[in-house]
């Protein structure tokens, strides 16, 4: 098992590499100048523009900026950001637990409706809750998220009333940042009505950004269980007289998981990039509207540090469900 | 279903005003996060709607609603007969924000006037580069490095500054963002605590709003400033609720999740007018929406080819489609709420058969050329792809070829400064200090070729009107210079002008004493809203 482990984390090294690359090379391969953007229409004259690319070192060879940068990294420095002058692990640090407590939202709303959906549609195939469930999750996966948000907004919030437009809490309340996740800290302020608040300001955006991982998921769970329904074993399982609830629960569902597991790993990345546009519509306050700004304002240490670190979490939760997947099928483990 | 939406409309308002009981509590649906709290290294008018406009103030203040100059943190000022001294008499009695982080001990004087400009002036200055990455493009770009001279504290509360050359705008650059005054005191306490940076996340001014907290990417949190020289303000807390999505902005407004909002979608406009308790003001902003010909090159050398074209292009029709109502024509290239605008110009008419007529008599035929449009949304233009097409289809009815191009924003802003540059550009441009120098100078001076002039026109004629009109310290002498300048460029149209944009506020309707500003800023000294 720990030899599986670090075979695993081995690979994570020349990944790492690639990623820096492509952090780096990606804002510079972008047309657009930082520099020039700071000016706007104002534009800049070519002394000014000589001596800010100096400042910000952008006058150094490629290869020395991006030996700079990899060394900060090395160090634990990812840089300050040309807008905001502020470090960048800083704000990542600040942010992103807006943006994982909107992800865990969603990936429980996800697994809690996709998996029982997914599991029915499978036992009663060809019904018309099946065609009724895999229609409506083709429908998710292809929704377009700003049009959906969008579209929940003015029914929920606008015309209905039930939920709030946007934002993680109501601005009534104002307490300090514990944790960092709104839910907890809203229990933590001890102030009355704050963690309803929260929790009504989480439901639309989980929802939005919830949905094409509960599509996938649902699908997935159903041609597995479909596959392993087939199996002999369920057929002996059923054959010895086993309830029928114990033979889907106990047998079939424990080894379908194993695919849906692998699907759930993947659906972080879809997750990291559904939250930018969630966030987008929202106004939550994550990394995802943090990384758009930057782009546009190809302010390139925040693109090249917010990717390196959006990447190596992305990475980490891939290495966790790998391992995940080696301790469920150990058969993985030995191949 | 009306009257049910407005009842919960009510009852969210109701429920955002009541809680707060005690205290009076605006919610302002900002459209983006600010970079920074100190406002001189910006130019980003997000940042200073955040910074300089509740925060601090200036030695001069726009007055509201207008672009004339106001004392501020100056009582009165006094110019030198050569132009080349402007001596400021500072205001007594000023207090400075008392928060958890910062306790002033003494009132505003002239060392806060020193730190706030030298900081941005000399290169060697401590707080020169106090952040990593720090530099003051507004004092840069209005070219005041090498404008002044020298900044001389005369006293306690006079400050004198020196000039290399006599300014007329001066007092209007001094209304400027970039020239909010800061606590020198402040500034020390955090270089002594070696925390320097601070400066640009907690704020200290002597403006109307005092920062609490800024929460990144959600809400801004101000309380009034309860020793402000100029009372204390009617609500108690100002609040910015980050809000994106104009969409988004429009639906929190409707649900009484925000009261006031800036920068509506224009699909948007005509449901805020027609929704129940939502006032919608309007403005006409400062600034001009144009197309540059480039005048070094042929055939756009010609004057009467540039005016042939002005002649194709149907304005009404890019009002309609591109501005959907919010723009008026323009005809010259200051907007008609700026003083010196000469409202006797008569616009060049849109008439396809004279404008070919026109081009043949300048011998020109089977002319193509290339129309630059910007890849991104702008106040004068809130769509140059769907103008450019119009322009596209217009210049085709006088027999004249175009290729519409574009390019990623700075490139785009690079590339069409060049003087040898390939067809004409859309661009525009928003008025900074309310001076018309601002636009006739910057725009279409000489020194603006190969920059800021995209038409790369140097007309010695204009130039001379200008420049003559910078050095008049009196604003009636400089009217009819300016005017006079108006005139010859219509004459030569470097340019083709397109449109002066209006700008929306909506706002809900217990909100009270609200000014639109003409350059574009957001305040909220002044506002009330009704409990």
């Amino acid at each position: 098992m720990l030899r599986f482990f670090f075979s695993k984390l081995f690979l994570i090294v020349p990944t790492f590499i690639g990623i820096t690359v492509v952090a780096f090379g990606f804002v510079r391969v972008l047309p657009g100048d930082p520099i020039l953007l700071l000016a706007g229409e104002r534009g800049m004259d070519p002394d000014r523009y000589a001596a800010l690319q100096q400042q910000f070192g952008y006058d150094q060879p490629m290869f020395i900026q991006y030996f700079n940068y990899v060394l900060g990294l090395l160090q634990g420095d990812f840089g300050t950001s040309i807008s905001t002058k502020r470090d960048v692990l800083g704000e990542f640090l600040t942010l992103f637990p807006a943006t994982l407590e909107l992800a865990i939202f969603a990936i429980i709303f996800a697994l809690v409706i996709g998996i029982p959906a997914g599991i029915f549609a499978a036992l009663k195939r060809g019904s018309v809750f099946d065609q009724v469930t895999m229609g409506a999750a083709l429908t998710g996966y292809s929704m377009p998220i700003f049009w959906w948000g969008l579209l929940l907004i003015i029914l929920f919030s606008g015309v209905l009333g039930w939920t709030p437009v946007s934002g993680r809490i109501s601005l009534l309340y104002f307490f300090p940042q514990v944790t960092g996740f709104m839910t907890i800290d809203s229990l933590l302020s001890g102030q009355k009505g704050a963690f309803q608040s929260a929790v009504s300001h989480l439901i639309l955006p989980t929802i939005v950004l919830g949905t094409i991982p509960l599509a996938v998921i649902a699908r997935q769970t159903r041609s597995a269980m479909l596959e392993v329904l087939g199996e002999d074993y369920v057929r002996t399982a059923r054959a010895k007289g086993l309830a029928p609830r114990r033979v889907v629960g106990l047998h079939a569902l424990r080894n379908a998981m194993i695919p849906v597991i692998t699907t759930i790993g993947l659906q972080v990345g879809v997750l990291m990039a559904g939250a930018i546009l969630t966030e987008t519509i929202f106004s939550w306050p994550g990394i995802g509207k943090w990384m758009v700004d930057s782009i546009s304002r190809r302010d390139y240490p925040v693109v090249q540090g917010g990717l390196v670190l959006i990447a190596g979490l992305v990475m980490l939760v891939n290495l966790t469900v790998d391992v995940l997947y080696g301790l469920i099928n150990p058969r993985i483990r030995h191949r | 279903m009306l009257k049910y939406g407005k009842l919960l409309a009510a009852t969210a308002l109701f429920s955002v005003v009541a809680t707060g009981a005690m205290a009076k509590t605006l919610v302002y649906c900002s459209e983006g996060s600010p970079e920074g709290f100190d406002p001189a290294p910006y130019t980003a008018g997000t940042t200073f709607d955040a910074s300089s406009k509740p925060i601090y103030n200036r030695l001069v203040e726009f007055k509201r609603g207008t672009s004339e100059t106001i004392p501020g943190l100056a009582e009165s000022w006094d110019v030198s007969e050569d132009g080349l001294e402007y001596t400021f008499h500072l205001r007594p009695g000023v207090k400075f924000h008392s928060t958890d982080y910062f306790t002033p001990t003494r009132d505003f004087n002239a060392d806060d006037v020193l730190f706030t400009f030298n900081r941005q002036l000399q290169d060697d200055h401590p707080w020169h580069e106090y952040a990593a990455g720090i530099s003051w493009e507004y004092f840069n770009g209005m070219s005041m490095p090498s404008l002044i001279k020298d900044i001389v504290k005369v006293d306690d509360m006079t400050v004198k500054f020196v000039l290399n050359r006599p300014e007329a705008p001066m007092v209007a650059n001094l209304a400027m963002d970039f020239a909010s005054i800061m606590s020198a005191e402040y500034a020390a306490q955090l270089e002594e605590a070696g925390a320097m940076e601070q400066l640009n996340q907690q704020p200290i001014g002597t403006g109307p709003f005092k920062f609490v907290a800024y929460q990144q990417d959600a809400a801004i949190r101000y309380a009034a400033h309860a020793d402000y020289w100029n009372g204390k303000q009617p609500i108690d807390d100002l609040v910015f609720a980050i809000t994106i999505d104009p969409a988004v902005r429009a639906q929190k407004l409707q649900a009484g999740e925000c009261h006031v909002m800036p920068y509506p979608a224009p699909a948007d406009i005509e449901g805020l007018k027609s929704a129940d308790g939502i006032t919608v003001m309007e403005q006409q902003g400062l600034n001009v929406g144009y197309l540059a010909y480039n005048t070094q090159q042929e055939p756009f050398d010609n004057p009467k080819v540039r005016k042939a074209l002005n002649m194709a292009i149907n304005k009404q029709a890019i009002l309609d489609a591109v501005f959907q109502g919010s723009g008026d024509a323009a005809k010259n290239p200051i907007p008609p709420t700026m003083w010196s605008y000469n409202d006797a110009i008569e616009d060049d008419p849109y008439d396809p058969e004279a404008s070919k007529a026109m081009l043949d008599e300048a011998g020109v035929s089977d002319l193509s050329m290339k129309i630059w449009a910007m890849p991104v949304q702008r106040p004068y233009n809130p769509n140059a792809r769907r103008m450019a097409e119009l322009i596209q289809a217009d210049f085709a009815e006088v027999g004249v070829d175009v290729e519409i191009v574009s390019m990623e924003w700075g490139e785009y802003l690079a590339r069409s400064s060049a003087v040898d540059r390939d067809g004409a550009v859309l661009l525009g441009w928003t008025g900074d200090n309310g001076d018309p120098d601002n636009f006739l100078a910057v725009l279409l001076g000489c020194d603006g070729v190969g920059g800021s002039n995209r038409a790369q026109w140097c007309n010695e004629e204009f130039e001379s009107l200008i420049q003559d009109a910078k050095v008049q310290s009196s604003q009636a002498d400089r009217i009819p210079l300016y005017e006079e300048a108006q005139v010859v460029f219509k004459r030569e149209a470097p340019w083709a002008t397109i449109a002066h944009s209006v700008v929306f506020m909506p706002m809900v309707d217990s909100v009270s004493g609200y000014i639109m500003d003409p350059l574009g800023g957001h305040w909220f000294d002044g506002v009330d809203i009704a409990e």
